[in-house]
């Protein structure tokens, strides 16, 4: 039910208030999603669409988050000598 | 895919898994309240990465699970009438109410029509002027801001054949119940991804102070939710109760203030009746006086006798984590996906639903 599908913005095919809209690339799949609740987010951002609409913005940077801790675990065990 | 593929990686997914190990020391109970994260747990075997130690509850993260029998009665009664179209989600369409579903109500002439987004209802509602459309709106506050952009764009065009039959619930108010219930046991929460893309997570600081409980914010795919058990587990056994974001891709301290505003601005907060639960206070969304035309409620108003929610099934002890799918007697026997006993069964993102897609109707590993 809150399945929500991260996609890069394509286009912008509307720029009502309301009904600020874009063609989104899913992987190969596109599809027209509402756009107004992410005014940010422009041709090459990615969104996440749930329900025909993009909820959030998705933070690139961010994203790497994760993979920046389990290389400082790697770090931290070769120090130790676990590996 | 970008930001999925990436987030199953089979290395990392180990690395996690391993850490977790290495964290933890004592029995622990989580529960995670999306259906989302129940399905990805289920699906790709998560719970079975983890020591013995820790127990995944599975909370009530469906909202279609929870939407009252009552409810669904109500929808069918609108959609039998002759003028109007009902519009819904797929999953809505097998939920049983207290005598029938909506696919036999549109096997024997109502017009139900599944939609992808509530946009899709508006946009058939301005294209067939002479039919009334109604959209029955389910889903948690993540669906929220796309049924109340619904609700403003009919506003906005001045539509008069379009309404909403809402039955949106809201998360934290589920979360202090379980809390506050004798039967469940949870030390610590997965909080909902996309629930919180929308609203942000300030508003479960209040929910770890008062019962100090660790609360993170997680996404859905392998990483994260190992990611999100790490930061739960290491939160418990440091004893720390705070509320963490781990899936800081999507989810911001303060949400998404547009979604939020338009919220705020089309619903207001209600009791509402969860189904298998009974009612929580101040947990549902009804639709605003100001826009009063649009709620079906009031323009479909029907007369149906109380029911009790009563289908035989254990839903409501599943819904708070008190007892798992395959603990149900009739799980896999007289209850399944093609023929129900509980919405658990119904929705893919029920619990029993996702136990039986990938564990079998024994609920065991396949």
């Amino acid at each position: 039910m809150c399945l929500g599908i991260p996609g890069r913005i394509v286009t912008l095919t509307d720029t009502g208030v309301l009904t600020r809209s874009g063609i989104v690339d899913f992987e190969g799949v596109t599809r027209e999603i509402n756009l107004a609740l992410v005014e940010a987010a422009g041709v090459g951002d990615f969104i996440l669409a749930h329900a025909g609409i993009a909820i959030s913005q998705i933070n690139e940077r961010e994203a790497q988050k994760v993979f920046e801790y389990l290389r400082s675990i790697d770090e931290a065990e070769l120090e130790t000598g676990d590996l | 895919m970008k930001f999925v593929d990436e987030f199953r990686e089979a290395d990392s997914v180990k690395r996690l898994s391993e850490q977790i190990h290495r964290s933890t020391t004592r029995p622990w109970s989580l529960m995670e309240v999306c259906g989302g994260q129940t399905h990805s747990i289920v699906r790709f075997g998560i719970d079975q990465l983890l020591p013995d130690a820790i127990s995944l509850l599975h909370g009530p993260g469906c909202p279609v699970c929870v939407t009252s029998e009552r409810l669904i009665d109500h929808a069918i009664a609108v959609a039998e009438d002759r003028d109007v179209v009902l519009c819904s989600f797929g999953d809505m369409l097998r939920v049983p109410g207290t005598e029938k579903d909506l696919l036999t109500a549109r096997s024997a002439g109502a017009e139900v029509k599944v939609v992808y987004s509530p946009l899709d209802a508006v946009k058939f509602a301005v294209e067939h002027p002479e039919r009334e459309v109604v959209f029955f709106g389910v889903g948690f506050e993540t669906t929220a801001p796309a049924t109340a952009l619904a609700v403003r764009q009919a506003h906005e065009q001045g539509l008069r054949n379009f309404s909403l039959l809402c039955s949106h619930v809201l998360v934290p108010p589920a979360i202090e119940s379980i809390l506050s219930s004798d039967k469940a046991s949870v030390q610590g929460f997965l909080a909902a991804g996309h629930v919180c893309a929308v609203m942000g997570w300030r508003e479960y600081i209040p929910i770890c102070q008062r019962f100090r409980v660790p609360i993170v914010v997680t996404g859905f795919e392998p990483i994260d939710l190992l990611h999100g058990i790490l930061l739960c587990i290491e939160q418990l056994e440091a004893g720390r109760s705070e509320v963490e974001n781990q899936y800081v891709r999507t989810v911001t301290e303060e949400g998404n203030r547009k979604a939020q505003d338009l919220i705020v601005d089309v619903f207001e907060v209600v009791p509402r009746h969860w189904r298998g639960i009974g009612e929580i206070g101040s947990s549902g969304l009804a639709i605003r006086d100001h826009y009063r035309e649009f709620d079906a409620l009031r323009r479909y108003p029907v007369d149906l006798e109380v029911c009790s929610d009563n289908t035989g099934c254990i839903s409501g002890e599943v819904l708070i984590g008190a007892k798992k799918p395959p603990e149900c007697p009739a799980f896999g026997a007289a209850c399944t996906p093609e023929h129900p006993l509980g919405a658990t069964m119904v929705s893919s993102e029920g619990a029993c639903a996702a136990y039986y897609r990938f564990r079998g109707s024994a609920g065991q590993q396949i």
